[in-house]
């Protein structure tokens, strides 16, 4: 009896010590004296766990805490990083490359990786370590997708029944017969919808699938750069771009003033078979209507009213949401849990007003819906209080990805600074 | 004999000097009516520092082709708009750049002399004369 009692007393003993040794192994991860130059609200704290990682879009982070990085522009001829933090610091200390191709689109689902070039989708079986097992073996799920430079990301996400979605953004900003020209009007019906403007949705066991073998799973979306599979709700959500110009390409209806402000950046709750519009319309937040495009009649009165979705959250114009992540982790305070992560690239096109975004936002959801109000979650990214001129940004967010405990990573497209957001308290 | 050409150096020297004097002030109203132009149909993409807006615009600030001396190009660039997605001083842009074919010469004369002359630029103007011959030669 009294050596059972020893056994026990010696092995929760010996539990209590691994305990506190995983503990103090997570309390290693020293935030950055300067929170990484953020700003965050009360409790949180960041950390830059790489920097100069090269151009970084999208980002996902493995079981194992390895961050891969899809970059915009190849680094020694490759176009994903690996990075790895091998003491356990939340440092970065490896950086290997591979794939041969740039591009937006990262995502990790089950035992694959999927990444993106501007025209097609591959896919890489992950080990138990979460390496790739193979990077020369890349099997190529889709390809021919619209590439013309213009809004040619292909961002991915994946839903739990083995589809990947896929955006095609529109090689346009409004249809017109010629692209941005004052007075051109705009092509009725858009024909550019047929391969590009909306979701398509793929198989993720089917190799070399094109837009004959695809689904347009949704229509009438400009640009769509942040996409998220919610898992709560089990349905696609989106954030779209939306149009620019307003002024410089119809000066008697539209001031510079309202060309700034106008039209709301969008989210959408996506079913199949949905069309939010574009081009024939845009949002206007501040009378919560959809406006008739001025390339197909409309004078910034006339609205559309029951045709096409509405979105699910509005946001000031410009701002670029690059990142959508539904927040899934126990880290962070309860309200955060299912609510919305959107990183907003920042805006070019509101001078003469100052830009805008440059930030994370977070949207409370409740009940499955946006409480409506939404919230800026990290701001500091630019460097600035002001940014005048885009090129003036240090940093600006692009991909989101949630690590296995829960924190919030934030990559950057200007120079390739990974942020890692966590709570503290 | 050599007040003679005292006198005349003097006329010569006043001469020149009253040329390049009207050359200035007509440069320096050109640029004023450029300012115009670009605010309207040009800033939303170049921006306001001529800095354009990275992997997407292209900056005119500092570009060896705003300050260069191939003028063709430019005029070129005006009106035929531009989409090719060049290498342009080591960078390639996205967006597309609309054709202002609507412009009068005059008008892209100013424009262009406005880009040539702000922000770190220092070129020469363009005249009405060249934007005239090269866009007659533009199909
Ligand atoms: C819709 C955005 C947009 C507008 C409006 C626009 N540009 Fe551009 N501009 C661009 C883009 C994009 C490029 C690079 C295109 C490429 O690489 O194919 C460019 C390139 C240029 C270049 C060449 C720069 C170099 O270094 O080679 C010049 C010069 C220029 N623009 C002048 C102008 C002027 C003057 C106006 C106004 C009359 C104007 N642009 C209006 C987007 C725009």
């Amino acid at each position: 009896m009294k050596k059972v009692t020893q056994i026990l007393v010696f092995s929760s003993l010996f539990i209590l010590v691994l305990l506190a040794s995983t503990s103090t192994f997570a309390q290693k991860i020293k935030p950055d004296a300067d929170n990484a130059g953020l700003t965050l609200p009360a409790g949180f704290a960041a950390l830059k766990v790489a920097d100069n990682v090269g151009r970084t879009r999208h980002i996902a982070v493995n079981k194992q805490g390895a961050i891969y990085a899809k970059l915009e522009r190849l680094d020694n001829g490759k176009g994903i990083a690996v990075l790895k933090d091998t003491d356990g610091d939340g440092r970065v200390e490896t950086k290997t490359t591979f794939a041969n191709y740039i591009g937006t689109g990262i995502a990790i689902k089950g035992n694959y990786l999927y990444a993106s070039s501007n025209k097609e989708v591959f896919k890489y079986a992950l080990n138990a370590n979460g390496d790739i097992v193979d990077e020369n073996a890349a099997a190529t799920l889709v390809t021919g997708l619209v590439d013309k430079g213009q809004h040619n990301s292909k961002s991915l996400t994946l839903d739990n029944a083995g589809n990947i979605y896929v955006n095609v953004g529109a090689p346009s900003n409004s249809c017109q017969e010629k692209d941005r020209t004052k007075g051109s009007m705009g092509m009725m019906p858009c024909p550019i919808l047929d391969s590009a403007g909306g979701i398509w949705q793929f198989k993720v066991d089917q190799l070399n699938q094109t837009y004959a073998t695809g689904v347009r799973y949704a229509t009438g979306l400009r640009n769509v750069v942040g996409l998220d599979w919610n898992n709560e709700l089990n349905q696609l959500f989106v954030t779209q771009h939306g149009r620019d110009m307003l002024n410089n390409l119809y000066p008697d209806m539209y001031d510079t003033t309202v060309s700034a402000e106008l039209p709301s950046e969008t989210m959408y709750a996506i079913n199949k078979g949905d069309n939010a519009g574009w081009p024939y319309i845009y949002y206007d937040h501040f009378k919560g209507k959809q406006m008739m495009a001025p390339e197909y009649g409309g004078d910034g009165k006339k609205t559309v009213d029951d045709k096409y979705i509405n979105p699910a959250m509005a946001f000031p114009a410009h701002m670029a949401p690059n990142g959508l992540l539904f927040y899934t982790g126990n880290q962070f305070p309860a309200r955060y849990k299912n609510g919305a992560f959107i990183a907003f690239h920042g805006s070019w096109n509101r001078s003469p007003l100052p830009q805008e975004g440059y930030y994370v936002v977070f949207v409370p959801y409740e009940n499955g819906k946006p409480t409506g109000k939404w919230e800026v979650f990290a701001d500091g990214f630019s460097g600035k209080t002001v940014v005048k001129n885009p090129r003036d940004a240090q940093h600006r967010p692009c991909g989101l990805a949630e690590g296995p405990d829960g924190s919030l990573y934030v990559s950057d497209d200007v120079k390739g600074t990974i942020y890692r957001i966590m709570y503290q308290k | 004999m050599q007040r003679i050409f005292i006198v005349l150096v003097v006329v010569i020297a006043t001469f020149v000097s009253a040329t390049a004097q009207t050359n200035n002030k007509l440069v320096a109203a050109s640029v004023a009516r450029g300012k115009t132009i670009y605010l309207q149909r040009c800033m939303v993409c170049h921006q306001a520092d001529g800095g354009g807006v990275p992997k997407l615009n292209a900056p005119l600030d500092a570009s060896s082709t705003v300050n260069g001396s191939d003028i063709s190009k430019l005029v070129k660039y005006i009106v035929k708009g531009l989409n090719d997605r060049i290498e342009i001083d080591g960078e390639f842009y996205a967006n597309a750049m609309p054709a202002a074919n609507d412009l009068k010469d005059q008008q892209i004369a100013d424009v262009l002399t406005f880009i040539r002359n702000n922000w770190s630029n220092k070129a020469g103007p363009i005249t009405l004369t060249q934007v005239k011959q090269i866009r007659s030669k533009l199909k």
